[in-house]
């Protein structure tokens, strides 16, 4: 046991990426799922166990294959990572279930292997960002990831998948090329890929042109990939015509991922005060009001349930960017609480989506009237996702934006704050607008006859809706897990 | 077990109502307050606090002093009554929600923070907006929608409120909290709004008459009474609260007077009522808080009296029109006895009980040299009497026979309008038992010659100024109306501006602006023929202005970071 204990950093890394050619190869859809489902839970259970020890042991360093570091690949875990990687697997060990109905409807059956092994690789991909301690071997996982879902999402219903894959596989290039560029380099003037070691040699090199460079080429390819606005424009496209399990997946956890990324990069790689002496923090501020403001504004006219959850994807990583931007130790801790609670409620509120595709193979406003009716139970979930998403109290949604809040108001940052206020009431008008149809406006004749979704997709939809109640009351685990990494991010800058 | 909040039982029960159905869910729906009620008077003394950490505060769920406990009492009963009235009630959505807004209501008076009595201040407008919804007319959604904003707008003003004092002060306690300040004022706005003073009511004169009839009784019990605890216990003895309080009182008699639908008469009464309440805070005394507090104990059970007796005519004969009403006594007797009773309590008849809270409220005014505004209060009560005590059963029970022919009204209703009209007369008649629950020390007693000689004189008095007036025909008839006080700045002056500025807009637009724009327009035609603006104008943005994107944001940086 104890021999296992000492490699879980990595096994969960390698299980879904050795796992992934199997599933690949076995004969039977129900086959492939079963053992997707299996690795998720494994992923989670050892997330959780990993999280566990770091919360009573402190950090782990793993070096890959025996070779020390800065020379050998090192797998770095502290609270932050642990914390991420708990939301990725978690979140996955939930989708997988719900999975097994939608793939089934949305996808030909002799797809359905590779789609789960294409699955486990992009699951293997995220949980290795949030592993590694080394920035070149991030790249290596975020191209693993990045082509997982440009396939994931190619194998959505409409032709228009085919064509958002592309601009995906373009946009995610270019960011992951960026990031390559900057780690180049960073590289010639350092020497080394290692975080730690980068973190130490870094301040000698810190006048550096080409230090300066690199850093705005990683950060702005990382920008790209958590769909920071203005770039966010492979986002809403990617989300609406993907399979909703993929929608679900990728919402929860790919942008959380870059989001974590990011966080990694500003208050670790660079520390001190070379980030303070460059404007990222205000491009951060100024990006993320815009994000909230203006994508809030596209989500209220959107006509389709996903791309207006998608641009209110949008809209909430601006709230993220705005926790970064405040540069203090509130707004990181708000920032990654909002990354597990976002992951809570866009997990929920999707799947509530997915449901409805499923009983009525679309989600455009104009076809959705008078569902909530028949179906009461989705219903109920929109409603408790949608309230979290706004924030009212008592649901996850409050918590975040509360801290949030709070870390703009101990920096008298009056703007930040009358954004995020408005930034909510914007979401009540784009949430308004689902419950609206869904409930309030006279049923669709043929939507009279249409009959609850399956228990099966009920049942991790509640689960995600009952969470985002529960961690809005009891506060202590995500508050406290994230002040903890908060304050490991932050203990270098100040 | 003498800790647990009151609110929990009634949420408990609610979750209850959601599975079971039929005898068993109205026996839940009734046992609910009295359980609640039992709690609280035999386990529960003053002096429990009791708190639950969340985030980093201590969220004070129970606080109990005599004060809050009386409320508590009065809440647990006037739910009592409504669930009895509302036996026949079939509608889960109604059932749920008027257990939930009770079970808020009682959250709402034992909440020992402000952050507390958030949470419960927003549940009471959730719950109740669904008792107007649920009478399923368009009218009814649109007024419902407007009371929705009125009371989401009042719940983000009490938490702005809350948060600026947090940061003033660093205290959340829901303590005596004085108009100092901007946190002060917010939070005053706030609880003025579910207390519908003046311009900040028409609310409630728009949503209550426009809900369910069992809904009505339910609302007029709870909402308006929690901002007077609220008033009372953040803001006693602020003077401009003694002005409101008579304005309050005194302006809704005229609008009373003109209204036609009889429950909007109510819900303007219930306006005038309050400020009574509203006026013995604002006066500050101990007599005159406990007069306030008694009032609204009494006004509970009258004016749900009231509006009960309104709704069973609602329910048998489908109208509430006073113009379509008059001579329902002969088919519907018990609940025009009833009535009565209400009327006379809520016109202060001596052995009734608004005479008895009623003139705490005066008296105090008087000790407190309030001279001109007491005459103004005196027009009020007289005014009171003529729309409440007479208007009412007049129109709906004596008036000229409109040949309306019903039934009485069903036994579950009397036994409710009986049991209120009981109280009525057993609060009035043996007041000491309410003043013993009140919470200040106050020797008073409210039969003197003085005090009921002169509330006889004004009420025969006003009783024959009626009769004159409706004699001389120059009482305003009753008409198919709808009037609008303040509301129409908003359901008609607004949108009107906001119609003449857009088509002032329009033109502007037509006239200036074509011409200026004409050769901005040749430029934006050429702009359109380029790339970059094809990506704008497109649902889907093309894979180049992403590109575009990333390289200015890549650019502007480096030059940024570069060379400032």
């Amino acid at each position: 046991m104890m021999a296992i204990q000492g490699h879980l950093s990595l096994l969960l890394v390698v299980v879904p990426l050795i796992m992934a050619p199997i599933v690949a190869i076995l004969p039977r859809a129900r086959l492939a799922w079963f053992v997707a489902l299996l690795v998720a839970v494994v992923c989670a259970l050892l997330a959780g166990i990993q999280l566990w020890n770091i919360v009573n042991g402190g950090a782990i360093s793993y070096e890959l294959g025996g070779w020390a570091p800065p020379w050998g690949i090192e797998y770095r875990i502290d609270a932050v990572n642990a914390f991420v990687a708990l939301i990725v697997a978690g979140i996955t060990a939930l989708t997988l279930p719900y999975a097994l109905l939608s793939v089934e409807k949305e996808i030909p059956k002799q797809q359905i292997p590779f789609f789960y092994a294409l699955f486990l690789l992009c699951l293997c991909g995220l949980l290795g960002i949030t592993q590694t301690g080394d920035i070149f071997n991030v790249f290596v996982f975020l191209e693993i990831s990045a082509l997982a879902s440009y396939g994931l999402i190619s194998l959505g219903r409409h032709r228009q998948a085919l064509t958002s894959a592309y601009q995906y596989l373009i946009m995610g290039t270019i960011g992951a090329t960026f990031f390559l560029i900057g780690v180049g380099l960073i590289y010639s003037q350092t020497g080394t890929l290692n975080f730690a070691d980068l973190a130490e040699r870094l301040p000698a090199v810190f006048e550096h042109k080409t230090v300066h460079t690199g850093f705005a080429f990683i950060v702005i390819g990382v920008a790209l990939k958590l769909a920071l606005f203005p770039l966010h424009l492979w986002l809403p496209n990617a989300y609406t015509y993907a399979p909703t399990v993929v929608t679900i997946f990728l919402a929860a956890t790919a942008t959380k991922v870059a989001v974590y990324l990011m966080l990694r990069i500003l208050f670790t790689i660079f520390p001190d005060n070379f980030v303070v002496n460059t404007p990222i923090f205000d491009l951060f501020i100024i990006l993320g009001i815009a994000g909230i403001l203006i994508a809030s504004l596209y989500a209220i006219y959107q006509m389709d349930i996903k791309r207006l959850l998608a641009y209110s994807s949008v809209a909430q990583i601006g709230y993220m960017a705005l926790g970064i931007g405040l540069a203090s130790t509130a707004g990181v801790m708000a920032t990654l609480l909002h990354l597990f609670n976002h992951a809570l409620m866009k997990g929920a509120l999707f799947m509530a989506v997915g449901a409805i595709i499923y009983r009525l193979g679309s989600c455009r406003m104009d076809n959705i009237n008078g569902l909530g009716r028949v179906m009461p139970w989705t219903f109920g979930a929109v409603i408790i996702g949608g309230l979290s998403l706004v924030g009212i109290p008592g649901t996850a949604g409050f918590v975040s934006k509360w801290y949030l809040i709070l870390a703009a108001l101990e920096q008298q940052a009056w703007i930040s704050v009358a954004v995020i206020l408005v930034g909510s009431l914007l979401a009540v008008v784009y949430v308004g607008k689902i419950i609206e149809a869904l409930y309030f406006k006279a049923a669709l004749e043929a939507n009279k006859s249409i009959k609850e979704a399956p228990l099966l997709l009920l049942l991790p939809t509640w689960t995600l809706a009952l969470a985002n109640i529960y961690f809005g009351l009891n506060t202590e685990l995500t508050v406290g897990v994230a002040t903890s990494a908060a304050q490991l991010l932050i203990g270098t800058i100040e | 077990m003498n800790e647990l909040p009151p609110f929990i039982l009634f949420f408990v029960a609610a979750l209850l109502v959601l599975v079971t159905r039929g005898f068993i869910r109205n026996l839940v729906l009734l046992m609910a307050p009295v359980i609640g009620g039992l709690h609280l008077w035999f386990n529960v003394e003053p002096g429990i606090v009791m708190s639950h950490s969340i985030l980093t505060f201590e969220l004070v769920v129970m606080r109990t002093d005599k004060l809050s406990l009386l409320f508590g009492y009065l809440f647990c009963l006037a739910s009592f009554i409504s669930s009895i009235y509302a036996w026949h009630i079939k509608d889960q959505t109604q059932q749920l929600a008027g257990l939930v807004y009770a079970g808020s209501a009682l959250g709402a008076v034992f909440a020992g923070d402000l952050i507390t009595l958030f949470i419960f201040w927003e549940l009471l407008a959730l719950s109740s907006v669904f008792l107007v919804w649920a009478r399923g007319t368009e009218r009814s959604f649109n007024a419902g929608f407007r009371y929705l904003i009125f009371q989401v707008v009042s719940g983000v003003l009490l938490l702005a409120g809350a948060l600026i004092h947090y940061h003033n002060t660093g205290s959340l306690a829901f303590d005596h909290i004085g108009l100092e300040g901007i946190a002060s004022w917010l939070i005053f706005i706030a609880f003025g709004i579910k207390c519908a003073f003046p311009f900040l009511h028409s609310w409630l004169t728009d949503a209550y008459p426009e809900a369910t009839v069992t809904g009505t009784v339910f609302l007029s019990a709870f909402t308006t009474k929690v901002a007077v605890y609220s008033l009372a216990r953040g803001f006693s003895g602020e003077e401009i609260l003694v002005y409101i309080g008579v304005a309050m009182a005194c302006f809704p008699i005229f609008y009373a007077v003109i209204e036609n639908d009889l429950r909007k008469v109510l819900a303007y009464s219930l306006i005038n009522q309050v400020g009574f309440m509203v006026t013995g805070i604002g006066i500050g005394t101990a007599l005159a808080l406990n007069g306030a507090v008694a009032h609204a104990f009494s006004d509970v059970i009258f004016k749900g009296l009231l509006f009960m007796s309104m709704g069973a005519v609602l329910y048998r004969v489908g109208n509430i029109n006073g113009s379509d009403l008059g001579g329902l006594y002969k088919s519907m007797p018990r609940t025009t006895a009833l009535c009565l009773v209400g009327a006379l309590s809520i016109s202060a008849f001596p052995l009734f009980s608004g005479f008895i809270s009623k003139s705490m409220v005066m008296s105090a005014m008087i000790e407190e040299n309030f001279d001109y505004l007491w005459l103004l209060m005196l027009f009020a009560s007289a005014g009171v009497f003529h729309h409440a005590g007479i208007k009412i059963p007049y129109f709906a029970f004596f008036a000229h026979d409109s040949g309306i022919r019903t039934q009485e009204a069903p036994t579950n209703m009397l036994i409710a309008m009986g049991l209120a009209a009981a109280l009525c007369i057993f609060i009035g008649a043996q007041p000491q038992y309410l003043y013993s629950l009140l919470p200040w020390e106050v020797d008073y007693w409210p039969y003197d010659t003085t005090h009921v000689l002169a509330q006889l004189q004004l009420l025969f008095f006003s009783a024959l100024a009626f009769v004159w007036l409706n004699k001389k025909c120059m009482y305003p008839p009753e008409l198919h109306s709808t009037n609008l006080d303040v509301e129409w700045l908003y359901r008609k002056l607004v949108p009107k501006i906001f119609r003449q500025c857009l088509y002032f807009l329009q033109q502007t637009k037509k006239s200036v602006v074509s011409m200026t724009l004409a050769p901005v327009h040749k430029i934006s035609h050429t702009f359109s023929k380029t790339s970059v603006a094809k990506y704008h104008l497109s649902e889907s943005w093309p894979t180049g202005s992403m590109v575009f994107w990333i390289a200015i944001i890549l650019a502007l940086y480096l030059l940024v970071d570069i060379f400032a």
